[in-house]
C-alpha cells in the first residue's frame, strides 16, 4: 500500500510541478526524463521482472512510431486512435518475437542478440518500403490540438507522458502482487524450478515481451507526435534500445522505482556534463559512461538497490538501539 | 489391479552410448512412501526426470492416475498433482523464502494474498516459520532442502518425487527433516524419495526399489532389500558380497 501512495503522490507532483515552472529548458528536461523513464519500464518488465534481456527493444518502439504516423498519414486517423493501435501492434509483435524466441528456449545472449537482429531487420526494411518513407523517413504535418495529440507547449506532452508513465507504475506494482508477475520472477530465477511447479515459461515469457512491447510502442507513437518526424534509424536503431536498458539497469532492475530514478539520474547526469564541457566536444560522453561503468559495478542491482540497502543498515540499526 | 498413482512401463533413456535407464516399470500405490536407492551413477536421479518429464523417454510409458502423461510437461504433471524437488536445491534466489513457497502455492490459488497465506502454512509443515522474510540466498544447506520441500509441497501434490533431501546434512538436521518428511505421507501425500541415507530408508520406507546401472534389480520392503545378494553385490561389488556372505555363513 506505500506504494500505491507513492504513485498517487508522484502523479500529482506530476500534474502540479510543471504549472509552476514557465522554463522551456526544464519543462524539456521534464519531458524527456519521463519518455526515457517509459523506456526504462517498458524494458524493466520483461528485462527486470522476467529476466529476459533484449538488446532491440527499438524493435517495439519503431513499430509502434511507424504505426502511429502510418495511421495518421495514411488513414487519416485520430491520433489518439492511431495511439492505441500502436500500444496494440507492438504489444502483438512482442507476443509474436517471444512466441518465435521462447519456445524454442532462446535465452540470455541468444535471445538478446536476437532481438537485437530483429530490430536491426525491421530498420533495413524500413528503408527499403515506400509507405515507410523510406530513408527519409515520415514527417508528421503540423496541426496543434488536444484533438491532434500535438500541443504547442510542453506541457500538453509532459501530461500524456505522466499519465503512461503512472500506467506503467501500476502496472509494474501490480505485477509484483499478483501470479503473473510471481510466475515472472521465478522463471528469471530459476526457470527449472519454476517449471517443477508448474509454470509454463514460454507462456509467462510471452505475457511479458507482450506488456513491455505495448509500453514501448507507447514510447514510440509519442516519440513521433512531440517530434512529428520519424525514420528507420530513430525507429528501429540501437540508441533506444540502448536507452531503455541502461535506464533500467541503472535504476535498478525488477524495481518498481527504478526506471523513474535511472532516468532521471541520467538525464541530470548527461545535462550537467553537457554544460560543464560543452566545450570540449566529447568530454560529456567519456564522463557519462564512467559513470555508467562504475553503477555497474558498484550498485549492481541500481540506484533503487542503493536505497534498499540504506534502508536496510537504517532499519537494522534501529532495531539495536 | 488396484488403482495405482503411477505407473512407469518399460521406460528406456540413453545418453550417447549410455544406458542410464533400462527398461524400468514400476506402480507407484496411493498412500505409500517409497524409496528409490542404487549405487552412485545409477540412473536415479534420470528416472526421476523421466516421471516427472524433465527428460522424456526413448521408449517406455509414464501413466499418472490413468493417464497417459509420457509426453506431458512438467507443468501439466504439476498441474496433475506430480511435483518434485531437485538434488541441487534451485531457490528463487533473489527471493524471500515466503515468496519462494507462494510461487508453488500459485499453482492452485490465483489470489497473491492466498498464495501467501498457504505459503505461511506450509512454512509451518517443513519448519521454515522462523525463516519466513529471510531471502532464500541466506539460508543454511538444511534451510535451503526444506525450502525445496516446502515450494514443492505448497503445489498440493498427490505425489511427492523427492531426489535426496537429506543429501548433505548432519546427523542431527537429518533427525530433524525425517519427521517432516513422514508427516506429509500421513497427511495423505504419497511419496518417492531418492535416499542415499538408509536411516531415512529403514526408517520411512514401506517399500525400496532398487536400481543399478539403469535396470530394476529389486524391490521389496527395506528389510527383505538390504538382505539381497543383487543388491549387496550392486553396492560392494561382486568379490566383496561373496566375502561377506562366506563370513556370514562361517559365523552361523
Amino acid at each position: 500500500m506505500n506504494d500505491l501512495r507513492g504513485i498517487a503522490l508522484f502523479a500529482l507532483a506530476g500534474l502540479a510541478l510543471p504549472i509552476f515552472i514557465d522554463s522551456g529548458v526544464w519543462l524539456n528536461f521534464i519531458m524527456m526524463t519521463l519518455y526515457a523513464a517509459l523506456l526504462g519500464q517498458a524494458w524493466n518488465i520483461l528485462g527486470g521482472l522476467a529476466g529476459q534481456f533484449s538488446f532491440g527493444h527499438a524493435l517495439f518502439f519503431g513499430f509502434g512510431a511507424y504505426a502511429q504516423a502510418i495511421c495518421q498519414m495514411q488513414a487519416g486517423w485520430n491520433p489518439w486512435a492511431a495511439l492505441l493501435v500502436s500500444i496494440g501492434l507492438a504489444a502483438a509483435v512482442g507476443a509474436a518475437v517471444g512466441a518465435m524466441t521462447f519456445r524454442y528456449g532462446l535465452k540470455g545472449s541468444y535471445f538478446a542478440l536476437v532481438t537485437l537482429a530483429f530490430a536491426e531487420v525491421c530498420r533495413i526494411l524500413a528503408v527499403s518500403f515506400k509507405f515507410t518513407g523510406g530513408g527519409v523517413g515520415l514527417m508528421l504535418p503540423l496541426k496543434q490540438s488536444v484533438a491532434n495529440l500535438q500541443f504547442p507547449s510542453k506541457l500538453g506532452f509532459i501530461y500524456v507522458l505522466l499519465a503512461l508513465v503512472v500506467i506503467a507504475l501500476l502496472t509494474t506494482w501490480w505485477l509484483k502482487r499478483s501470479r503473473l508477475g510471481a510466475y515472472m520472477q521465478a522463471v528469471r530465477d530459476n526457470e527449472e524450478a519454476a517449471r517443477a511447479v508448474g509454470v509454463r515459461p514460454t507462456q509467462v515469457k510471452v505475457w511479458a515481451i507482450a506488456l513491455s512491447g505495448a509500453f514501448m510502442g507507447a514510447a514510440g507513437a509519442i516519440y513521433v507526435q512531440i517530434f512529428q518526424y520519424i525514420d528507420p534509424g530513430i525507429a528501429f536503431g540501437p540508441h533506444v534500445s540502448v536507452e531503455a536498458l541502461v535506464t533500467a539497469i541503472v535504476g535498478g532492475m525488477g524495481s518498481l522505482w527504478g526506471p523513474l530514478l535511472g532516468a532521471l539520474i541520467l538525464h541530470t547526469l548527461s545535462d550537467l556534463t553537457r554544460n560543464l564541457f560543452g566545450a570540449l566536444p566529447g568530454v560529456n560522453l567519456v564522463i557519462y559512461g564512467a559513470v555508467l561503468v562504475l553503477i555497474v559495478m558498484f550498485a549492481p542491482r541500481g540506484i533503487a538497490g542503493i536505497g534498499a540497502s540504506v534502508r536496510k543498515v537504517w532499519r537494522q540499526g534501529a532495531k539495536h538501539d | 489391479m488396484t488403482e495405482v498413482l503411477l505407473r512407469a512401463q518399460n521406460v528406456s533413456r540413453a545418453f550417447g552410448g549410455l544406458q542410464a535407464v533400462d527398461q524400468v516399470s514400476m506402480a507407484i500405490e496411493p498412500g505409500t512412501l517409497s524409496a528409490l536407492i542404487g549405487p552412485n551413477g545409477a540412473g536415479k536421479t534420470t528416472l526421476f526426470a523421466l516421471l516427472s518429464g524433465f527428460i522424456l523417454p526413448d521408449a517406455g510409458q509414464v501413466h499418472f492416475l490413468g493417464q497417459d502423461i509420457t509426453r506431458w510437461t512438467p507443468a501439466d504433471r504439476a498441474e496433475a498433482g506430480l511435483a518434485r524437488t531437485f538434488q541441487i536445491v534451485q531457490p528463487f534466489a533473489g527471493q524471500t523464502v515466503r515468496e519462494n513457497i507462494a510461487v508453488g502455492a500459485h499453482l492452485r490459488r490465483r489470489a497473491r494474498s492466498q498464495a501467501l497465506a498457504h505459503a505461511e502454512l506450509v512454512a509451518q509443515q517443513v519448519g521454515l516459520s522462523d525463516q519466513l522474510d529471510k531471502p532464500a540466498a541466506d539460508l543454511t544447506v538444511a534451510g535451503r532442502k526444506r525450502l525445496e520441500l516446502a515450494r514443492a509441497l505448497a503445489t498440493d501434490p498427490k505425489l511427492l518425487l523427492l531426489d535426496e533431501v537429506l543429501a548433505g546434512l548432519n546427523p542431527q538436521e537429518v533427525a530433524e527433516v525425517i519427521p517432516v518428511v513422514s508427516s506429509i505421507a500421513q497427511s495423505g501425500v504419497t511419496v518417492l524419495m531418492i535416499e542415499h541415507v538408509m536411516q531415512a530408508v529403514m526408517n520411512l520406507a514401506e517399500h525400496v526399489w532398487v536400481l543399478s546401472q539403469g535396470r530394476l534389480i529389486a524391490q521389496g520392503t527395506p528389510g527383505e532389500v538390504t538382505s539381497n545378494t543383487a543388491v549387496i553385490e550392486a553396492y560392494l561389488g561382486a568379490s566383496a558380497a561373496k566375502r561377506l556372505q562366506a563370513k556370514v555363513s562361517g559365523h552361523g
